[in-house]
């Protein structure tokens, strides 16, 4: 338990002296949520519907851009040969650099994401429920999106295939998202399926992510 | 099963299988086709248009069954290490893609008289859609990755992992209020489809497999001799 927290703070660490971490997702994320109103035009009625969903396409987007960086680093300086031949199974190492992508870069989004939402003319009453939604989904979008880095680790243009792998995978989290961030009687049978997928990837992806990752590391 | 691990054996069982199975293949679908587009009556509601169901409803059962024996596969592969079964799953994936577009081409050429749209987004459609991007990214995997045995283990995983979607599309219309007709041939009770139209759904499915057996065996065919050749080139740059 000791190792897994040593290895959130040293994923903490450096995305915080790195720089460029929360920072740049966020700032792609406000970008989507700008150019949405140029694309569809500024008819408040409008934006009103489609605020919650296109709030969640926009976190869904900033969380895959930033996916790729999990393993990438720690797979070409040979820190993840040596994580591997630790004492930490590969499995705990994936869902401790899972936990560390949210606490850098998903939570922080899922936070701040309802209040771009005056941008676009969100009705404050789901500001709430899209909330909660976002916080519990976006543990489900990290952990999918550590996934698609382990799927892709070693290859030079992974991104792109990350997003053809994983966004799929996405839809189910958007759907019932979606549905939650809506204040109306949907909202608590929707959450308690985000929580069920939330806690079948906390079981089922760091498996298979551990299982793509020793076939990169053979 | 681990008898066919040799692919010299397995090349002898396919150039037998081959000629019997598109023998019957043609012999099905001539049969299928004549009774569903002449003997089978028009629905009393959808009329004429009925026909269509005759092409889709085997396509996507298709579509399911194909990824369904990927995913099979890919298990084999992982737990038994049968060198085939990797080279099998990867020959289904272009096959279930095009079953899976022919079901989405032919549902939305019924729809548009039906339904009044080409498409709508309802569960039905779009976990089908879903499972075509599914093929699409299994196919990007082996496409990206360049060390054939590398390749095979990463999509494997992504084969199993896409599994999940398989028991959503065929649950779709049961969870969610869908525009999509429910089952009526695979559904507790036995099927309430007419046996007029039943027979012809039936012999039709029975043609696609045997077409989806016919092209998988060539595929793999074709996979191990470009293995063969990608040996010999390895072997024709050493030995320079």
């Amino acid at each position: 338990m000791k190792l897994i927290w040593a290895l959130i703070r040293r994923d903490l660490t450096l995305a915080t002296r790195q720089g460029g971490g929360a920072g740049t997702a966020i700032g792609f994320f406000v970008t989507v949520i700008v150019l949405l109103p140029l694309g569809l035009g500024p008819d408040q009625a409008l934006l009103q519907r489609i605020a919650p969903g296109a709030l969640w396409i926009a976190l869904l987007l900033s969380v895959l851009l930033s996916a790729e960086r999990i393993f990438q680093a720690d797979y070409e300086d040979g820190s993840l040969d040596a994580m591997a031949l630790g004492v930490v199974p590969l499995e705990l190492v994936v869902l401790a650099k899972a936990m560390a992508h949210w606490l850098t870069t998903s939570l922080p989004l899922a936070v701040v994401a309802p209040l771009f939402g005056f941008l676009i003319n969100l009705d404050p009453q789901d500001i709430l429920p899209l909330w909660l939604a976002m916080i519990l989904g976006s543990i489900f979008l990290s952990l999918l999106a550590a996934l698609g880095a382990a799927i892709t680790v070693a290859l030079r243009r992974g991104g792109l295939l990350v997003s053809l792998l994983i966004l799929p995978f996405y839809v189910p989290c958007l759907i019932f998202g979606v549905a939650a961030s809506r204040a109306s009687e949907l909202v608590q049978p929707s959450l308690l399926i985000l929580t069920a997928l939330v806690l079948a990837s906390f079981v089922l992806v760091p498996v298979a992510a551990a299982a793509a990752l020793r076939a990169y590391l053979k | 099963m681990q008898k066919f691990a040799n692919p010299a054996r397995f090349l002898k069982l396919a150039e037998t299988l081959l000629p019997p199975i598109w023998g019957v293949t043609i012999l099905a679908f001539a049969a299928g086709l004549y009774m569903s587009l002449v003997t089978a009556p028009p629905d009393y509601q959808q009329g004429e248009t009925v026909r269509i169901m005759f092409v889709h409803v085997p396509a996507a059962w298709m579509a399911l069954m194909v990824y369904t024996s990927m995913a099979a596969a890919s298990v084999m592969a992982a737990i038994f290490r049968h060198p085939l079964a990797d080279m099998a799953a990867k020959a289904a994936a272009p096959i279930g893609a095009m079953f899976c577009l022919l079901a989405l081409i032919t549902g939305s050429l019924w729809g548009k008289p039906m339904w009044g749209a080409w498409w709508v987004w309802d569960a039905r459609l779009t976990s089908v859609f879903v499972l075509l991007l599914l093929y699409l990214g299994y196919m990007a995997v082996w496409q990206a990755i360049e060390d054939p045995h590398r390749a095979a283990l990463i999509a494997r995983i992504v084969a199993i992992a896409g599994f999940i979607n398989v028991p959503i599309v065929k649950f779709s219309v049961d969870w969610w209020n869908s525009l999509h007709q429910g089952a009526s041939v695979f559904r507790m009770g036995g099927p309430t489809i007419d046996a007029r139209m039943l027979w012809p759904l039936l012999i039709m499915a029975l043609a696609y497999t045997l077409l989806f057996v016919g092209l998988l065996l060539i595929a793999m065919r074709s996979e191990i001799a470009q293995r063969k050749l990608r040996q010999l080139r390895l072997a024709g740059i050493e030995g320079r």
